[in-house]
């Protein structure tokens, strides 16, 4: 009997770790972007996609709510929510 | 072929005969003649495999480790404090499920410093996943490095397989063994067919991250694996058993247990001293016995019970102990036993510990004990006058 011991690349992604995150969230106003990619870059479950200007997005499955693009975001587009609040 | 070997060299034969594509080790007494064997054997192009001279044993450990999950037949060996630096690896390599061979010549555990014999090393790492066993003579360590390979690389069990070995005593006394041919050896051992490998065709990741979603599994898993094994490991020695013509059932053996009262329960080297005070006291019409541990872990409980149920007294000999408990062997033993309405008065003695020598007298004194209170936790052959020693603040 083997159990869960091996794993194919890229397999991590099945697991929805968003649930981790316990106080805030990033919410991406997507107003004053200027497309820097330094929330992108800076992420450290790299769970954030945009190209285009105000396009910038994370996906909340994976995202623990660390804050780091948010601090990082020079033009201030990103600010952190409480998680009781709604409206994603 | 008969010859006369020292214990190490047994063991650099055995596993030459085994074709291990590579090995690594770093020098530690009294494991060291092994590895200078193989490395001889390897250097001579009598062996070929890779030898990887490491710094640590941490390295030799993380080498065969990697070079296992890239589906190749490895070997290593340690002693002591190098088993304790490798213990990190050693729980990974169970954990990855990978085939791993590692000869320890068991040394006690420093401080204070000793090169000498006990068991204490293994217990260490006894709770890891890796299968135990105890060799008691050379013959039988040349025998169980053949069938630890059949049993790690069995594709029901994929474990890692610690061969023990008493240090100095087995790794350094000298006695004749019988050494197989290589196309007996080839018979009853095919070439290494890996279950998974890392392979950059067909990636795979091991030892990744396993959240609580997860982790349970794979120890569950090793557990079951390990109750199975029990049937295996016995499979395998009846083959080895049919092709080499020697050799026991694979997890205990039996010494003169028929009408025995007083039975001694122990592992490895000091069997042979308890089998020939047996002898003695059987000729003096005591009607004694002895039961050898080979497999350790998986811990053979069925077949323990089966042959000691009717026994009246069981003293369990360990050469390690777990400070502020008991001996290893003995906590097992008791239970196994425990809640049984048929069961031996079970007695734990604790001798041999740093390589206090444990002679027939020692044996012959186990033996009185048992027929007097039961014991948890005796010493045997202590120097009173040493424990007086006072510190003046």
């Amino acid at each position: 009997m083997f159990g869960p011991i091996k794993a194919k690349p890229g397999s991590a992604k099945n697991n929805k770790t968003g649930s981790w995150r316990i106080d805030k969230r990033p919410k991406f106003l997507q107003k004053n972007c200027i497309a820097c990619k330094m929330c992108l870059l800076i992420c450290p479950e790299g769970c954030i996609t945009g190209k285009e200007k105000n396009t910038f997005i994370c996906d909340y499955n994976y995202c623990k709510g660390c804050g780091n693009c948010a601090a990082i975001c020079p033009k201030d587009d990103i600010e952190m929510i409480a998680e009781s609040v709604g409206d994603k | 072929m008969r010859e006369f070997l020292e214990g190490s060299q047994a063991v650099a034969r055995a596993v030459k005969l085994c074709k291990p594509g590579v090995i690594s080790a770093y020098p530690i007494t009294p494991q060291t003649h092994i590895v200078e064997g193989l490395a001889q054997i390897v250097a001579d192009g009598e062996l070929d495999s890779q030898f990887v001279n490491v710094e640590s044993e941490h390295s030799a450990a993380s080498v065969v480790l990697g070079a296992s999950a890239t589906g190749v037949r490895v070997f290593t060996a340690t002693s002591s404090q190098g088993l304790l630096l490798m213990s990190e690896v050693i729980f990974n390599i169970a954990g990855m499920r990978l085939p791993v061979i590692l000869t320890c010549a068991n040394r006690a555990v420093s401080a204070p410093i000793s090169i000498w014999n006990d068991q204490q090393d293994v217990m260490a790492i006894r709770d890891s996943g890796w299968i135990l066993m105890f060799a008691e003579n050379h013959q039988e360590i040349m025998d169980l490095h053949l069938q630890a390979y059949r049993i790690a690389e069995d594709h029901r069990i994929m474990l890692p397989v610690m061969i023990n070995m008493d240090g100095y005593i087995l790794t350094h006394g000298m006695e004749p063994v019988d050494v197989p041919q290589q196309e007996q050896v080839d018979k009853f051992l095919p070439p290494y067919k890996p279950l998974y490998k890392l392979d950059v065709n067909d990636p795979i990741t091991l030892g990744c991250l396993a959240d609580p979603e997860y982790y349970m599994e794979t120890r569950v898993a090793i557990q079951k694996t390990h109750e199975e094994a029990l049937n295996i490991i016995p499979e395998i020695a009846r083959e080895f058993k049919k092709i080499f013509n020697r050799g026991t059932d694979g997890l205990i053996e039996c010494y003169k247990l028929e009408d025995a009262k007083q039975v001694i329960v122990c592992a490895g080297s000091v069997v042979g001293t308890v089998k020939d005070t047996v002898d003695e006291l059987r000729a003096q019409g005591k009607k004694v016995g002895a039961v050898k541990i080979i497999t350790y872990r998986p811990l053979p409980a069925q077949a323990l019970i089966d042959v000691l149920e009717s026994v009246e007294q069981v003293a369990v000999l360990d050469k390690s102990i777990s400070l502020g408990a008991y001996g290893p062997f003995f906590m097992d033993l008791k239970t196994i036993f425990q809640g049984r309405k048929k069961a031996p008065k079970i007695s734990g003695f604790v001798a041999g510990l740093g390589g206090r020598d444990i002679n027939k007298k020692s044996i012959i004194q186990i033996f009185d004990k048992l027929s007097k209170k039961q014991v948890d936790c005796e010493f045997i052959d202590v120097k009173d006058e040493l424990l007086k020693v006072k510190i003046e603040p």
